[in-house]
């Protein structure tokens, strides 16, 4: 086993998946220039050494462009890994997402496909509220669209190699805060995680949760930088006698309904944690599934925990009451009891 | 546009022409064209086409004139009124009148409808009914062709609108950038929905903009068909050869409203009847007789079987299955079902 952080763990399935499949290749802004960042994030960094700027494509600033193009390619018989600095730049290129690469082969009749990966890192990093949003929910409402979120090592190198192989459009969402970027490209009060990332061969098939941490008493559903603070909150309340199961459903669509509902079944209690805004959100989708599907099986009211409805703001004092954190998703669990 | 009204092509030298089987076959394609819109937009008001149409009427030799230059495996991109380059570019009219009835038979398996035809196998990707959207996707499509070392190219058809929207500069940017082989095809007809160019426009010339991204630019009489056909095949010719994309203006006339029921109110008649006068059909058929290559009863001939075989594809529609109420629910992911 190695250890790396998550932007090595996605660097190297993005070099496996290159060298593997001559049909992949990388698009995005800043992402192979020479003596620049090899994206916003350095996932990238290097790669265009081995590939050549052919296959490490850097585009202008034109995210349009780059969705649009990458979808072209896709039809044409390509496996493009598309990619944006900011999550938020989605929107600049929100209709070939939505309108394009979603619906191209439904519309179609099933004569085409999109084998399309797209990369997008979110979460709040005192950047104010053009370069924070959590927007998994936005995507998941898009029929036509598989979404993953990896929060550790392992899965983000086994999620991304099984998006790169999947014969349809992918969103992958990566946290700031989780990618343990390294150099002038580093987060202040980042999470880094390091994990061990097999040196053999694996994918993490899309649609799979995981159980992160067992517990009887109540269920918390939580991705990316919230499944981090939801283990932390499982801590504190371990310490006051409540074991809390966490679950990190890793792909939010397909998304793996039987792992929570088959939690709930046990704990009769849930709580969904999330750093997207509350209101039409993807904790809301969560909490609508189980009280559709698990109502009976309740003992409490379904919390959310999610970003007030307001933008995300600037100041760091400002941004901690906006994030959600481990004492929020304690106070949310212990009113339950 | 200073010439004669009957004319065609002038100035053309003899082996710029196309040969006498590929003459006639765009005389064909034509007929076919027109005679299809008209039949269709029959049936519609008869109501026995849901939905609505935006018909190819008057621009036909645009379709006609570029897509006589392609081969199978190139690609045409096209827009909401995609009728006519779905038919130029070899889409059986069983298949595309199906679609129109909304018959499981149809092209797109009845999931498309009008503004979405699209026949792979000869090279029509599903036409893409958000203005300026195919811009970037042709781009993309002529990277692949590009990456892997193949000389097809990419058509992309679009209205006088399209020019105005981001996603058209974004993708002519790219293409002009990367070398890309595309040919962007603007069908200027004066009008987008009702707003006339007039308004949109400050300058005379859309191709001009082909300037601002380092690419060629051409103004051609998109009611001559053979001026089409050269402007075209020199386009294509260079792109082919890896020079690069070519913006063609084909300057014509919508002979019909913008879509179902549009009274046209926007426009004066006495300007109608002067793009009458330069209808590109009976231009064409006169410059055939007038040049010797044909005789009327041969033109004739193929006027009747295009009616046969419209009339047989509307036979076949009518009395083909509407798509099972199951099939609502499949072909969203390529994978799942």
């Amino acid at each position: 086993m190695a250890r790396m952080s998550i932007a090595e763990a996605l660097r190297q399935a993005i070099r496996e998946e290159m060298r593997r499949d001559e049909r992949v290749f990388c698009i995005g802004e800043d992402i192979g220039i020479e003596g620049g960042f090899g994206g916003a994030f350095t996932v990238t960094l290097g790669l265009s050494d081995e590939f050549g700027h052919e296959r490490i494509l850097d585009t202008p600033v034109s995210e349009t462009a780059i969705a649009g193009v990458a979808i072209g390619a896709a039809l044409a018989g390509m496996r493009p890994i598309a990619d944006v600095q900011y999550g938020d730049f989605l929107f600049c290129m929100m209709d070939q997402l939505a309108n394009q690469a979603a619906k191209l082969r439904y519309m179609s009749g099933g004569q085409v496909s999109v084998p399309l990966v797209m990369r997008a890192p979110v979460g709040a990093t005192a950047r104010g509220a053009q370069h924070a949003q959590s927007l998994e929910a936005f995507f998941c409402h898009i029929p036509g669209l598989k979404v993953v979120a990896p929060a550790t090592a392992y899965d983000a190198k086994g999620l991304l190699k099984s998006a790169v192989r999947d014969d349809n459009p992918v969103i992958v969402f990566e946290h700031k805060l989780l990618y343990g970027s390294k150099g002038p490209r580093s987060e202040r009060g980042a999470l880094s995680p390091i994990g061990e990332v097999p040196e053999e061969e694996y994918l993490v098939p899309i649609g799979q949760g995981i159980v992160r941490r067992e517990g009887k008493d109540v269920t918390i559903v939580a991705k990316l930088l919230m499944m981090y603070r939801a283990l932390a909150a499982a801590d504190i309340l371990a310490e006051q006698g409540i074991e809390a199961e966490v679950i990190d459903p890793r792909t939010l669509v397909p998304l793996d309904k039987e792992l929570i509902l088959a939690s709930v079944r046990k704990t009769g209690r849930l709580v969904i944690a999330e750093e997207d805004n509350l209101t039409g959100g993807w904790a809301a989708e969560i909490a609508a599934i189980v009280a559709d599907e698990a109502f009976i099986w309740l003992d409490a009211p379904i919390k959310r925990v999610s970003a007030p409805d307001v933008p995300p703001p600037f100041a760091p004092l400002l941004e901690r009451e906006y994030v959600p954190n481990e004492e929020k998703i304690v106070a949310a669990v212990l009113s339950l009891f | 546009m200073t010439q004669a009204d009957t004319s065609l092509s002038p100035g053309t030298e003899a082996a710029e022409l196309p040969d006498p089987e590929r003459l006639l076959h765009m005389y064909r394609t034509m007929v076919l064209i027109r005679r299809h819109e008209e039949r269709v937009n029959e049936l519609y008001l008869q109501g026995k086409i849901p939905s609505t149409l935006h018909l190819y009427i008057g621009q036909e030799a645009v379709a006609t004139g570029v897509c006589a230059n392609l081969r199978p495996d190139d690609t045409v991109l096209s827009t909401h009124r995609p009728h006519g380059h779905a038919l130029a570019k070899g889409m059986e009219p069983r298949k595309l009148i199906a679609e129109l009835f909304a018959r499981a038979t149809g092209c797109c398996r009845a999931k498309g409808g009008s503004m979405h035809v699209g026949d792979v196998s000869v090279g029509m990707l599903p036409a893409i009914a958000i203005v300026g959207a195919n811009v970037p996707i042709a781009a993309g499509v002529a990277l692949a062709a590009k990456m892997q070392k193949t000389d097809r190219v990419a058509v992309c058809f679009f209205g006088d609108g399209a020019a105005n929207e981001g996603a058209w500069h974004e993708g002519l940017n790219v293409a002009a950038i990367w070398d890309l082989p595309v040919i962007f095809v603007c069908e200027n007809n004066l009008y987008a929905a009702s707003t006339p160019v007039s308004l949109a426009f400050k300058i005379e010339n859309i191709a001009d903009r082909a300037a601002g991204y380092g690419m060629p630019g051409v103004v051609v009489d998109g009611n001559d068909v053979l001026a089409v056909y050269r402007a075209s095949r020199q386009a294509i010719e260079r792109a082919r050869r890896g020079g690069g994309p070519t913006l063609i203006e084909c300057k014509t006339y919508r002979l019909c409203g913008h879509s179902r029921s549009d009274p046209r109110t926007y426009r004066s008649r006495e300007e109608e009847a002067e793009w009458q006068k330069r209808d590109p059909i009976p231009r064409f058929r006169q410059w055939l007789l007038a040049e010797q290559r044909f005789t009327a009863e041969q033109l004739d001939k193929v006027d009747q079987e295009v009616e046969e075989t419209i009339e047989e594809a509307i036979a076949i529609a009518s009395s083909s299955p509407e798509p099972q109420v199951a099939e609502l629910y499949t072909g969203v992911f390529k994978d799942l079902s």
